[in-house]
């Protein structure tokens, strides 16, 4: 028999076998799909909305203003109101716009957004699908949010969201290839792309440290890689040069209005959190608790607490750090984070062949903090010297 | 015959045919994307989950994209494509039938709808990772060299001439 | 029909539908997805055949389709390279209009 602790811990496993009880055999599986799915799609959106006031007070205070405080206590029930004003506005579309396409555009978009969370484990025993290949799942579904961003900006036939989408693709594209490297170094120590063995490597404890996979030099700058590539793919500070508000006012959703803004909102925001997910899933142990004396909170409690302090994280990041220029930017991919995730990849081989100790954190630390300084000068300066600032006041 | 299989065909046929067919380039393009998760989901029905989730990251993350880069360059105001002209249509739908027709005749008269078909087998992907780096590292490294190759080629080929032209 | 021959049979007709489209249409860019189009379509020949093979195991049919995909990923690369070239020279992709080899 569980124990309460695990009862507490498995309490939605139990909740949803107890009702499958109740269904006919010959629905079972279709139920068993549905209320795998209807949790996440509720929960989902519901911290979605948590984050955007979240969001907007925790940047007013970094920019030493109150945030929205009117509607409900510190503004609490501000996501109500945008939703409803956002339900109700007219949903203008543009004369020359392609019907069609402007439509399918951000469907599109929350389909692709909502798909990636069919293999995130979110507690013990807690996935919609434990699939052989799911790591490789959620990468290749992701890779379909830049055709919508194409269609969103092509569609609209106005010059700003053209402009807008072809700044995103050329941005999502060259993220997303260290996006990938960097996870593949999770793939080559775990051995698997199943999310679920990957968390389930990392649960074990020596002591009481975890075997998380960012406590390693590989797999720290793993995470450190994998969380920048991160920022860049959801278009968020510092990398939104394409929907830059103060730039091309809002990049490839300009020509949208109503629920459909309402809908790259939730696609972007979604994912944001699901890319946040899986850095959670490879790199911080997913649902495992960070010490062995912890592990009597629940396995989701862990890792919605990790997620969102991911998203304060990216909240904190875009408050502080002023936007990329699009050539510093494509620089910065291919010039910086790419061979720092090749580089990545051969200390994460030298680790597995080394025998265990201090030397071979040594060396594999070396390896990665050497040529990341050589490369960190060698992309800053750009041919130019380093010169004294000089500053002018006005007379 | 099941009627996943023939979801997934009409699907399938419907976009390939829309990419080839439509007038607008960027609908021919979409409509081919549409084609292209249409035959991941077919691999994923015969147990091909490497190959469907790779063909979904190369073919609508890559080629597609690179497809819809090179109308947006290629073009000088609207993207309309001329549909050719009927002599064209004629001509090319012909040599298709028949070659539709041989390669039926041979399927239909062939011995394969009477052998005993096998069961499905699992194939995690780590059988995969140990083909590619056992029997199969030549090809490997000769499609690393093939990369680089047309990465290097495209770019030489694709880049302006400084001088002359503008 | 054995499902073999219905994936077969799905197979031949995208490929005749990929040799119609390259065959009939004047933009080189549709050219290009046509030949795409053959190649998925003999991707999809290469599965059926190792799923329904005499010996699944032996993983030839997901190599085979695997480097398929990447060498068609580069040919169209290097496709799409050729037809920005070809614009830049005659400033259309209409393949009607490429009739001398003249420069």
């Amino acid at each position: 028999m569980m124990t309460r602790v695990q009862m507490v811990d498995q309490i939605f496993v139990i909740a949803k076998h107890s009702l499958l009880a109740h269904v006919p055999a010959m629905w079972q599986p279709l139920c068993s799909a549905v209320l795998s799915v209807v949790p996440v799609m509720i929960v989902f959106p519901l911290l979605f909305a948590i984050t955007t006031i979240l969001e907007r007070k925790g940047l007013a205070r970094q920019q030493n203003r109150f945030g929205p405080n009117r509607v409900g206590p510190c503004g609490i029930l501000q996501p109500i109101a945008d939703g409803v004003k956002s339900l109700t506005k007219e949903d203008i579309v543009p004369r020359s716009a392609d019907q069609m396409v402007h439509l399918l555009a951000p469907l599109l978009l929350v389909t692709a957004a909502f798909l990636g969370y069919a293999v995130l484990p979110i507690g013990r025993n807690m996935v919609i699908t434990d699939m052989n290949g799911g790591v490789l799942f959620f990468f290749a579904i992701s890779s379909l949010v830049e055709l919508a961003v194409f269609m969103a900006g092509w569609s609209s036939r106005s010059k700003y969201s053209l402009f807008g989408a072809m700044r995103a693709i050329a941005q999502m594209i060259s993220y997303e290839v260290p996006l990938v490297l960097a996870a593949i170094v999770v793939i080559m120590a775990a051995g698997t792309l199943s999310t679920v063995s990957i968390v389930n490597l990392q649960a074990s404890y020596t002591g009481i440290f975890p075997h998380w996979f960012v406590f390693t030099p590989w797999g720290f700058t793993g995470f450190a890689l994998f969380m920048i590539a991160a920022t860049a793919e959801s278009n968020r500070s510092p990398f939104d040069l394409p929907e830059g508000e103060s730039e091309i006012i809002a990049g490839y959703y300009i020509e949208y209005s109503g629920f459909k803004f309402a809908l790259f909102f939730l696609g972007e925001y979604l994912g944001m959190m699901a890319t946040s997910a899986m850095a959670i899933t490879l790199f911080l142990g997913g649902w495992s608790a960070p010490f062995s004396f912890l592990t009597w909170i629940p396995s989701y409690v862990w890792f919605f607490a990790k997620l969102v302090a991911l998203i304060c994280g990216f909240i904190w990041i875009r408050g502080t750090l002023p936007r990329l220029r699009m050539d510093q930017l494509m620089n910065f991919s291919w010039k910086f984070i790419l061979p720092m995730t090749l580089l990545n990849i051969i200390a994460a081989g030298v680790w597995r062949f080394m025998p265990g100790g201090p030397l071979r954190w040594l060396v594999c630390s070396a390896l990665i903090a050497g040529p990341f300084i050589v490369l960190g000068r060698a992309t800053s300066w750009q041919g130019k010297g380093v010169a004294v600032r000089k500053y002018r006041y006005a007379e | 015959m099941t009627i996943t299989f023939l979801i997934l065909a009409a699907v399938t046929i419907a976009g390939m045919a829309a990419a080839m067919g439509l007038r607008n380039l960027i609908h021919c393009v979409l409509a081919l994307t549409l084609g292209f998760v249409g035959l991941a989901a077919l691999y994923l029905q015969l147990n091909a989950q490497f190959v469907g989730f790779t063909q979904i990251l190369v073919y609508i993350g890559g080629v597609a994209i690179l497809a819809v880069f090179a109308i947006m360059t290629t073009q000088s105001a609207e993207p309309v494509a001329h549909p050719g002209s009927a002599a064209y249509w004629i001509t090319g739908s012909a040599v298709a039938a028949g070659v539709f027709a041989v390669l039926a005749w041979a399927i239909c008269g062939s011995g394969t709808h009477a052998r005993a078909l096998p069961a499905q087998i699992d194939v995690p992907a780590q059988q995969i990772g140990f083909a590619l780096m056992r029997s199969y590292v030549l090809p490997l490294e000769i499609m690393g060299l093939l990369l680089t190759v047309a990465l290097i080629g495209a770019v030489v080929v694709a880049t302006p001439v400084r001088k002359g032209e503008l | 029909m054995s499902p073999l021959s219905s994936y077969l049979l799905l197979s031949a007709l995208l490929f005749s539908i990929g040799l119609a489209g390259a065959l009939s249409r004047r933009s080189a860019i549709l050219v290009l997805i046509g030949i795409e189009l053959m190649l998925n379509a003999a991707n999809l020949n290469l599965i059926a055949f190792w799923r329904y093979g005499p010996r699944p195991e032996v993983l030839t049919g997901v190599m085979f389709a695997v480097f398929s995909i990447t060498v068609a990923a580069a040919e169209a690369a290097v496709g799409l390279g050729l037809i920005l070239a070809m614009y830049r020279h005659s400033k259309s992709t209409d393949l009607d209009q490429m009739t001398s080899m003249r420069g």
